[in-house]
């Protein structure tokens, strides 16, 4: 293992996060509040440990799966480490752990908080706690990758590790402009979103908080109520991002060079409309009579449909309080997940379609013991590989469900809440049913529930093997 | 640039390496997944799965707006094809690798018929290379420039060199030879020396000179290896056929040791003139029946690198013979410098400095196009011949008042048939080829050589 490239890597990361607590500073400022210092400290903090770690470049640069795995789940627990920081020194989370959850839950784009009273928080905090859900969205490693010129190759080891989707490919040839192209299109989606926020009247600090967590498919709110105190037309826009956010952004590098043929075939894009048109439908039915006009039973089915499909977990409506069908296709709807290369978490759409064709695949191979039969997405075969790390996915994935609950069962808490708690945070999403509902929030979990949640947010954000490597005794041993 | 390369073999493979390095746009094609998989994994190209002659896949590649496709399949009829469709679909420039000694001769027509820009025949120019050392066996390797007129002579100082010890600026009156040290590769690194540079053994120096005065100055220093007047050649493939071809034609007895019999057969059919020996290169006996022990020169042409490497060691060991390793492989490097092989042939790294040559003219704003490009020291450094145009930014400008960028020597100038080894009074001419050796940048344009 090539520790020393690790540790490089780790020190720039820091002098970024440096670089990026710098933006609640500001903001701190702006608004003449004491709590922007914190953030300032941590960012020279940040600096100074980054300047130390990258003082020379290592002699051998190449990083290979393993060392591009460790390296990216190190990343983000060092991140999150020191990202938690200035909410303790600022007096916002007075505990350290509280406030690593908070912030844990900001990078992996969950969007879960132990806040009782968000409203009370400063500015900056606000503002960090946002923010994190948009460095994290996209992924820290890509933003690096397309300002660096970091190491040229096997810099796609770690593209690979902190991207999701079964297989990772490139939209362009180098590492480095596809990086360029992904927060090109993220940077204009956001713009987009922001600017047509205020233009329906909501103030630039709400759109822009907002906005971090639509794209970032994160789900922070900075009201209480997260987003069910804005206007009718504002709850629509964020509809709409958020389920544009989790769509896959190859089809919208296809439509920017112009094969919108290309765009509309992709599989899994249009799965994933299917799923939400059909599921939106399901529950506007299901749960009309709780709303006075069909209108807004349709506004509240899709925008939470859209929300925990793409994994957000924003609220315009309690769904503690709707039928258990509606609450079913939503729970349903948290594995799901949104569209491979998104931002969105869960467990992706494009993985369910290669399974039920697999599953197709073994039926057919009963009727016809001596049939071969290739899977194919958008009309490209599926490479063996792919198959079998898809299928590995589901099982550990399952595994660490089922651990987890068992873990977090120790609080005694009934099962509803558990199992969704733990769902909820696997897939990045954030609210879950009955005691973690979109009206209330994780603060209730002791602290060992909490590092047992920490750790599924992480594994969910990074798409479990990364985390898992870390488990592995033999990635650390010398040989 | 938009490049295309289609075939992942050892070509392909080097050529993502040195392609991708100088900032162009690579998609490469292959029908095995895994090997595409390994090169998208280590180099920063994108890949697709996928037959180079289907016209779909070239499209998914990008030939409608790429600038340059690369076919170097194993199969000759499918990297033409492939060529031509590209051609059709694109507006890309083609280059492909016909390497079938059934093709020999036609390689100008098939470049105007199927409007390709390049054959390359890794084979051929291999054997091109080997040749050009048996004919100046004294050197380990010889690069050549303007068409044949000048060229970079390679030598190992050995341990009782007279070399040892010796600054650069007292070589000229010790030895009264009309010789310019170029590069100096000591273990990893290349040096472009300067006056105060000091030779040690085992050092790999490279001079440019004409060849009378580096025979005289090899005499003097105490290399002297005549003219090959017969040569073994170990294995009977491509490259020994088009090397037997090369030899014979310029005088030289050629013994050639084939274990396939069918080959051996095809062999004596295509070469008359040379002794085909069925058996078993590795056989010690067999190779001193051959009469290994008074031969001049000996190269070691089978397929595995591992026997050719024992078989220059054997014949190092037990004759005089100036000997040459053909190595196709790039793995270990560094223990096969370490060892006495004599010189080295690596086909793949001859094919990928070639196309690299064409590549860098074709970035290039027609203002002054790169001749020819030779990689040194595995590539940390680069030799280069232009020609100078009328309106080049160097061209009538005495060399001492021009400023050059670190670690940059001009060579050599050949103009009109005369070389001229260039002190500070000397200019670059309109017409002229002009030899330069650079290290730690690259250069599509002369003009790069100057500082900013």
């Amino acid at each position: 293992m090539n520790y020393s490239m690790v540790l490089y890597i780790l020190g720039q990361i820091l002098k970024f996060e440096s670089a990026f607590l710098m933006l609640p500073a500001l903001v701190g400022l702006l608004y003449r509040e004491r709590e922007g210092v914190p953030f300032l400290l941590v960012a020279v903090l940040c600096l100074l440990f980054g300047l130390f770690l990258t003082r020379k470049r290592p002699a051998s640069s190449t990083l290979y799966t393993r060392e591009g795995f460790v390296t990216v789940a190190l990343s983000w627990i060092i991140m999150s480490i020191f990202g938690a920081i200035p909410f303790v020194l600022s007096g916002d989370i007075p505990s350290y752990v509280d406030a690593l959850f908070e912030t844990i839950s900001g990078f992996t784009t969950t969007g879960a908080s132990i806040l009782t009273d968000v409203e009370a928080l400063s500015h900056a905090s606000l503002f960090w706690r946002s923010f994190t859900h948009w460095i994290g969205g996209m992924g820290v490693f890509v933003f690096i990758m397309a300002i660096l010129p970091l190491m040229g190759g096997s810099t796609m080891n770690l593209m690979k590790a902190e991207s999701p989707g079964p297989s990772v490919s490139k939209l362009v040839p180098h590492v480095k402009d596809t990086a360029k192209i992904l927060y090109g299109i993220y940077i204009a989606i956001t713009l987009c979103e922001v600017l047509l926020l205020c233009a329906f009247g909501m103030p630039l600090f709400d759109s822009l908080t907002t906005s971090f967590g639509t794209t970032g498919t994160g789900g922070f709110g900075i009201k209480n109520d997260s987003i069910a105190g804005y206007s009718p037309a504002l709850q629509i826009i964020v509809t709409v991002f958020m389920i544009l956010s989790g769509v896959n952004y190859t089809f919208y590098f296809c439509l920017l060079s112009r094969r919108i043929k290309d765009a509309f075939r992709i599989e899994e894009v249009r799965w994933y409309f299917c799923i939400i048109l059909v599921s939106a439908g399901v529950i506007a039915y299901n749960t009309s009579s709780l709303y006075p006009t069909t209108s807004e039973t349709v506004r509240h089915a899709f925008f939470q449909v859209g929300s925990i499909i793409t994994t957000t977990g924003y609220a315009t409506t309690d769904f503690n309080l709707w039928p258990p069908m509606s609450q079913t296709i939503l729970v349903i709807l948290m594995f799901i997940g949104a569209c491979a290369g998104s931002t969105g978490g869960g467990m992706k759409v494009s993985r369910l379609v290669i399974l039920f064709k697999t599953i197709r695949k073994e039926l057919s191979l009963i009727i016809h013991p001596r049939e071969i039969r290739k899977i194919r997405m958008d009309g490209h075969v599926v490479e063996h590989a792919t198959l079998r790390s898809t299928n590995v996915f589901l099982v550990i994935y399952f595994v660490i469900l089922l651990i987890s609950t068992l873990l977090v069962s120790v609080d005694e808490f009934d099962f509803t809440t558990n199992f969704t708690a733990v769902a909820s945070m696997l897939n990045n999403i954030g609210p879950g049913l009955n005691l973690v509902g979109p009206t209330q929030n994780f603060s209730i979990f002791s602290v060992f529930s909490k590092f047992v949640l920490m750790f599924d947010m992480l594994a969910g954000r990074l798409e479990l093997f990364p985390l898992m490597i870390l488990l592995m005794p033999s990635t650390w041993r010398k040989k | 640039m938009d490049i295309i390369i289609v075939g992942c073999g050892k070509v392909g493979h080097t050529l993502v390496e040195q392609l991708s390095n100088e900032d162009h746009n690579i998609v490469v094609i292959d029908e095995k997944p895994e090997k595409v998989q390994n090169i998208t994994d280590r180099l920063d190209a994108m890949g697709i799965v996928g037959n180079g002659i289907n016209h779909k896949t070239l499209l998914e590649a990008g030939i409608a707006t790429a600038d340059l496709l690369i076919a170097v399949t194993g199969d000759d009829e499918k990297n033409l094809l492939c060529c031509v469709i590209a051609k059709k679909t694109g507006h890309c420039h083609t280059i492909a690798r016909v390497r079938n000694p059934i093709y020999n001769g036609e390689s100008a027509f098939l470049k105007k018929e199927f409007g390709l820009a390049m054959i390359i025949n890794p084979e051929l120019t291999a054997a091109n290379e080997i040749s050009r050392v048996f004919q100046f066996p004294s050197a380990i390797r010889v690069d050549s420039f303007a068409k044949g007129h000048v060229e970079l002579l390679h030598f190992k100082v050995s341990d009782n060199s007279p070399l040892i010890h010796l600054k650069l600026l007292n070589l000229h009156q010790t030895f009264h030879s009309n010789v310019l040290v170029c590069t100096v590769i000591r273990g990893n690194d290349v040096i472009i020396p300067n006056g105060d540079f000091e030779f040690h053994a085992g050092d790999t120096v490279a001079i440019a000179s004409e060849r009378h005065n580096a025979l005289d100055f090899f005499r003097k220093i105490g290399i002297v290896k005549n003219r090959v007047g017969n040569a073994i050649l170990a294995g009977g493939g491509k490259v020994a056929f088009y090397l037997a071809k090369i030899l014979i034609k310029s005088g030289i007895r050629v013994t050639i040791i084939e274990v396939d019999p069918a080959r051996c057969d095809t062999l004596s059919e295509l070469l008359p003139e040379a002794t085909i020996i069925c058996g078993d290169a590795t056989d010690q006996d067999l190779l001193s029946e051959e009469g290994l022990e008074q031969a001049q020169g000996f190269a070691a042409l089978t397929g595995l690198d591992e026997e050719n490497i024992l078989l220059s060691l054997y014949a190092n060991d037990v004759s005089n013979a100036k000997t040459v390793t053909k190595i196709n492989r790039s793995s270990f490097n560094s223990v096969i410098n370490e060892l006495n092989l004599g010189s080295i042939i690596y086909p793949r790294v001859i094919t990928a400095d070639y196309i690299l040559k064409y590549v860098r003219s074709m970035s290039n704003s027609m203002n002054s196009n790169v001749e020819t490009l030779y990689k040194l020291a595995g590539g940390k450094a680069e030799a280069l011949e232009f020609i100078i145009k009328d309106n080049s930014a160097v061209a009538g400008i005495p060399l001492q008042d021009l400023h050059f960028r670190k670690n940059t020597l001009i060579c050599c100038i050949y103009r009109n048939g005369r070389v001229i080894l260039p002190g500070g009074q000397d200019m670059m001419l309109a017409g002229d080829s002009v030899l330069v050796v650079l290290s730690g940048y690259r250069i599509s344009d002369i003009k790069e050589i100057l500082e900013d």
